[in-house]
């Protein structure tokens, strides 16, 4: 093949190795206008582009490869970036300036950058290569171990008790491995925390039943003589431990051996040897990220500094006067493995001469906070273990002496602690995100986080910023929930909880705004009041029937009628089909009332039918059919729960675990009927295929050999998110006793129309908090969740077959007041794909606002 | 045989080009909700009753949506004016005037009411 010089016009720039920092590079690149003076050609290694590898362990909790995707299409499609996946450079020919590549592509360079990142390090002990044996880098190396796990494997060991080895420790146990640590080291995480922070992080990752042993090597890796795959280890304390699978994760090194062969210069212990601009010993080649061994001597295996070295080189071959270089990165990591937070930064080991500790230690908590105090009062580093929540605050003031006693800075509040030190008290040139080196003073130039990570990239790198920059952000208006309510959803909620106010009125002259009282209120803070009187109206001797009294008028629409308004003005009408489970009989009159009525009819998403086209005055009459047939209100309509999905579970399918059926039902019929802040789905899946997709839903259960596994804030729509593990291996009980209190808990705190998924994402200390509430019952406040459930559950009557108990609730269902009998002229229907559509009246509808 | 006293009713009447139509009555509206009207001439007339007893009536029609759909919109006041917002998008409209709170382009017909006795 010959040299592919295409468009020699140009100089061209080839990238060696499409990861994090490479990708890093390639937009440093673009906004340079490299890509508009160069020819830019990627060769990438792995069968994908750059994916996130910090945030790799998250596959296993549902994160798809395409989520963890970094890559842009459309950024390298713009930028004329000639990416070629899954070919690496073999050779590079420094006398032509040539790369070669495996598929036998060869590219001309002028400029060659190398960001071949490192491999992991495989002690060299006799069987690491049996089957069974893996390293844990790539999405790739993660399908290897979970299909093996899955079909080989009942205990797994880890090879490393670092960072890496405690992800790699947690995805195991995820798949269901009883599973081992073995450290070298005499404690875990040796490099990031101290004895002491070792000690409160084995206590909490013991507790999680894995098996760690510290101090001790591998020696051998036994593997079994028929097969040849692993079957145990055999450890330098003279015992062994039997393991079906075994993950090397004992540290990386750097990927220099394409550089080697180049015959550029590398470190005594690897590492391609670069100066303060990145450039390698050969000044038209550069090396950047893991791979490279920077100025100060030492090879970075964080993403922070691999970002500011692709910033430097990128300036390099940009030419850029000004003196952009890299001599050494802040080493400040914070993380969370296996659900424990783990943070340290700056010196964090008291290198430093004559400096001093402040530490706080709670082993019964695993709670463990180290500061390092220099001779003058400044904040030199710290390790925190069980409690990272101050990170970002303490790394920011790292090289300054903090506004309050060091002592403060770790105590827990209310410990004795004077003051919690916020963000406030940062300088402005404090770096709040240290992936993409962003100072506060260029945080609080925008106004939304959105904004902030596209002006300033801050939050798009770690992520462990995200909470700090929320903090520093302005708060939209006065937090009142609209112009009638100075208070929030929350308060108000409070409000009429303790207070017992059972009337829209009565909270609007007492508790609304000074100008709002007397008035009417408005269409955001009636359904709101609405909705928080019905959902605690059997705690406050209100009438939790929705369409009585005062509440009938604060309900919108689709309340007010029990049924979807649709754009014509008809109403949809969708029967509730608990877990999605129904009868031929009823399927039949379901179909059989469509047909008498001329309904549209469509399936769900919820597993449910959804039939359209129903004059309100047609309302009563389908439902006196549908109640006749043992139907009761689907509450589609409602700021409530929607319905429980499942798949049809162990008493069919081969692979589930648990009836999922009889799960959903149970849950469906316990939870309908109730109001909350905003609709709630559900769904029961009956093994792990997850084929009802409880992760998308506001909570979600998934069967296990041992019970369920209840995930929460999980949504689909126009901002998906995946639902985070609240707890596993629940018994029947158990998990609907944490769902009592995980949905009161919600509809007590959550803001109007605010969805479980933002919801978790919005509420101070996020996930760990509700956990902390729900479960640990850190407010002592779940006995009276529970017993608001409890009374939810006692006091539900179907809304619909109430309405038609009672005529003057059927009042309403008309078309016109002084025409009752005549349907409305305006809903007209015309026939599209054998059913009806609505007509719709011309109205342009361009340029008009909608609120 | 006994002869039912005569119960005073009042009507909800409004002002069309040249008369009061009476509608219904007044016990049939509730406070912060709407009815729909059928006019003479096929239009239809959104009726509300707010907390202080008094009646307004615009235009039953959308005119974001087309769709006859203001009766089923909720009654709010904004400023100590009564407004309804429109259930399928949400603008809302003073009912005293007819104009749309959220686009100054855009009005609906509101009419004269009152509460009259029969």
């Amino acid at each position: 093949m010959a040299t592919d010089t295409a468009g020699t016009a140009q100089p061209t720039l080839v990238l060696v190795g499409h990861g994090m920092v490479g990708q890093r590079f390639l937009e440093a690149a673009a906004e340079r206008g490299l890509t508009g003076t160069h020819r830019v050609v990627v060769l990438c290694e792995e069968p994908r582009p750059a994916y996130d590898r910090v945030h790799l362990t998250s596959y296993f909790s549902g994160t798809t490869p395409d989520e963890l995707s970094m890559t842009d299409p459309e950024f390298i499609d713009k930028h004329g970036i000639e990416l070629y996946v899954g070919d690496p450079a073999v050779v590079v020919d420094r006398d032509a300036r040539v790369v070669h590549a495996r598929s036998g592509l060869k590219v001309a360079y002028d400029t060659l950058v190398l960001a071949t990142g490192s491999y992991p390090f495989v002690p060299p002990v006799p069987g690491k290569d049996a089957t069974g044996c893996f390293v844990y880098r790539t999405i790739e190396d993660l399908y290897a171990i979970e299909d093996y796990a899955k079909n080989n494997a009942t205990v797994g060991a880890v090879v490393g008790g670092g960072l890496l080895g405690l992800e790699a420790a947690g995805a195991l146990q995820g798949l269901g491995l009883a599973t081992h640590i073995v450290e070298f080291a005499p404690r875990l995480m040796p490099v990031q925390v101290d004895e002491g922070g070792g000690a409160a992080l084995l206590k909490t990752i013991s507790d999680m039943k894995i098996d760690v042993h510290t101090g001790v090597g591998t020696q051998e890796i036994v593997t079994d003589d028929a097969s040849g795959a692993v079957r145990g280890m055999k450890l330098s304390d003279g015992s062994e431990l039997a393991t079906d699978l075994v993950v090397f994760s004992a540290g990386v090194r750097p990927r220099d051996q394409l550089a080697r062969d180049m015959g550029l210069s590398v470190g005594e212990r690897g590492g391609i040897t670069v100066d303060e601009r990145c450039r390698t010993s050969d000044p038209d080649v550069f090396a950047i990220g893991e791979c490279a061994l920077a100025a100060d001597g030492r090879v970075y295996g964080l993403v922070a500094p691999g970002y500011e070295m692709a910033l430097t080189a990128a300036a390099a071959i940009a030419e850029e006067s000004t003196e952009a270089s890299f001599t050494g990165a802040d080493l400040s990591t914070k993380l969370k493995l296996l659900g424990v937070d783990v943070a340290s930064f700056g010196d964090a080991h008291g290198a430093t001469a004559g400096c001093l500790d402040v530490v706080y230690s709670d082993s019964r908590s695993g709670t463990y906070k180290k500061l390092v105090i220099g001779s003058e009062g400044e904040l030199l580093g710290g390790i925190l273990v069980g409690d990272a929540e101050a990170y970002g605050t303490l790394r920011a003031l790292t090289g300054t002496v903090p506004p309050v006693a060091p002592e403060a800075l770790v105590l827990p509040a209310g410990a004795g602690a004077p003051a919690q030190l916020g963000p406030d008290a940062l300088p402005a040139d404090a770096v709040i995100c240290s992936c993409h080196n962003v100072t506060k003073g260029e945080i609080c130039e925008h106004t939304s986080l959105p904004e902030v990570k596209k002006c300033t990239k801050a939050g798009t790198g770690c992520g462990s910023c995200v909470k700090l920059i929320g903090q520093l952000l302005p708060k939209s208006g006065d937090g009142g929930l609209c112009g009638c309510f100075g208070h929030t959803r929350q308060e108000l909620y409070e409000i009429v909880r303790v207070k017992r106010v059972t009337a829209f009125a009565q909270l609007l002259d007492e508790h609304g705004r000074e100008a709002a009282r007397g008035g009417e209120g408005c269409e955001i803070c009636k359904p709101a009041v609405g909705s928080i009187i019905a959902s605690l109206a059997p705690s406050i001797g209100a009438d939790g029937y929705v369409l009585d009294g005062e509440q009938a008028a604060l309900q919108d629409t689709n309340d007010h009628f029990l049924a979807n308004l649709q754009k014509n003005g008809s109403y949809s009408v969708v029967p509730r089909i608990p877990g999605g489970e129904i009868t031929p009989d009823k399927l039949i009159v379901i179909g059989e009332v469509a047909r008498d009525f001329g309904l549209y009819t469509k399936i769900t998403g919820g597993q449910r039918i959804d039939l359209f086209g129903a004059r309100v005055d047609q309302l009563p009459m389908i439902w006196t059919r549908l109640v006749d047939a043992g139907f009761e209100s689907g509450h589609a309509y409602g700021k409530s729960l929607r319905t429980v999905k499942s798949c049809v579970g162990q008493t069919w399918c081969r692979y589930g675990v648990q009836d999922s059926v009889r799960m959903a039902i149970d849950l469906e019929l316990r939870y309908r009927g109730l109001r909350s802040p905003h609709k709630l789905k559900s769904a029961v899946s009956g093994c792990a295929r997850e084929c009802a997709e409880a992760q998308s839903k506001d909570f979600g259960v998934i069967a296990t050999a041992n019970g369920w596994n209840l995930y929460v804030g999980g949504n689909g729509g126009m901002t998906p998110r995946h639902a985070d593990l609240l707890a596993q291996d629940l018994s029947d009980a158990e998990l609907i006793r944490l769902i009592d209190r995980f949905l009161m808990f919600y509809i007590r705190t959550a803001d109007r129309l605010e969805r479980t998924a933002a919801w978790l994402d919005r509420i101070d200390g996020g996930l760990d908090h509700v956990r902390d509430v729900v479960v640990h019952d850190s407010l002592g406040i779940c006995d009276e969740l529970e017993a608001l459930m409890r009374a939810h559950v006692a006091h539900y009557r179907d809304e619909w077959a109430e309405t038609l108990d009672d005529p003057e609730r059927l009042s309403r269902f008309v078309s016109f007041v002084n025409a009752p009998d005549t349907p409305d002229p305006t809903v007209r229907f015309v026939p599209e794909r054998d059913q009806i559509k609505p007509e719709l009246p011309l109205i342009p509808l361009e340029g008009l606002a909608v609120r | 045989m006994t002869i039912a006293p005569e119960k005073t009713t009042v009507m909800v009447q409004l002002g069309l080009d040249d008369a009061w139509l009476s509608v219904c009555e007044l016990d049939r509206l509730t406070p912060g909700r709407g009815v729909a009207a059928l006019l003479p001439d096929g239009r239809q007339a959104a009726v509300f009753l707010d907390r202080a007893g008094r009646v307004h009536a615009v235009d039953n029609t959308d005119p974001f949506t087309g769709a006859a759909v203001l009766s089923r919109g909720l009654l709010g006041s904004a400023l100590g004016r009564p407004f309804v917002a429109s259930p399928l998008l949400k603008q809302r409209f003073d009912l005293e005037t007819g104009r749309c709170l959220d686009d100054d382009t855009v009005s609906v017909r509101a009419y004269a009411v009152r509460a009259a006795q029969a």
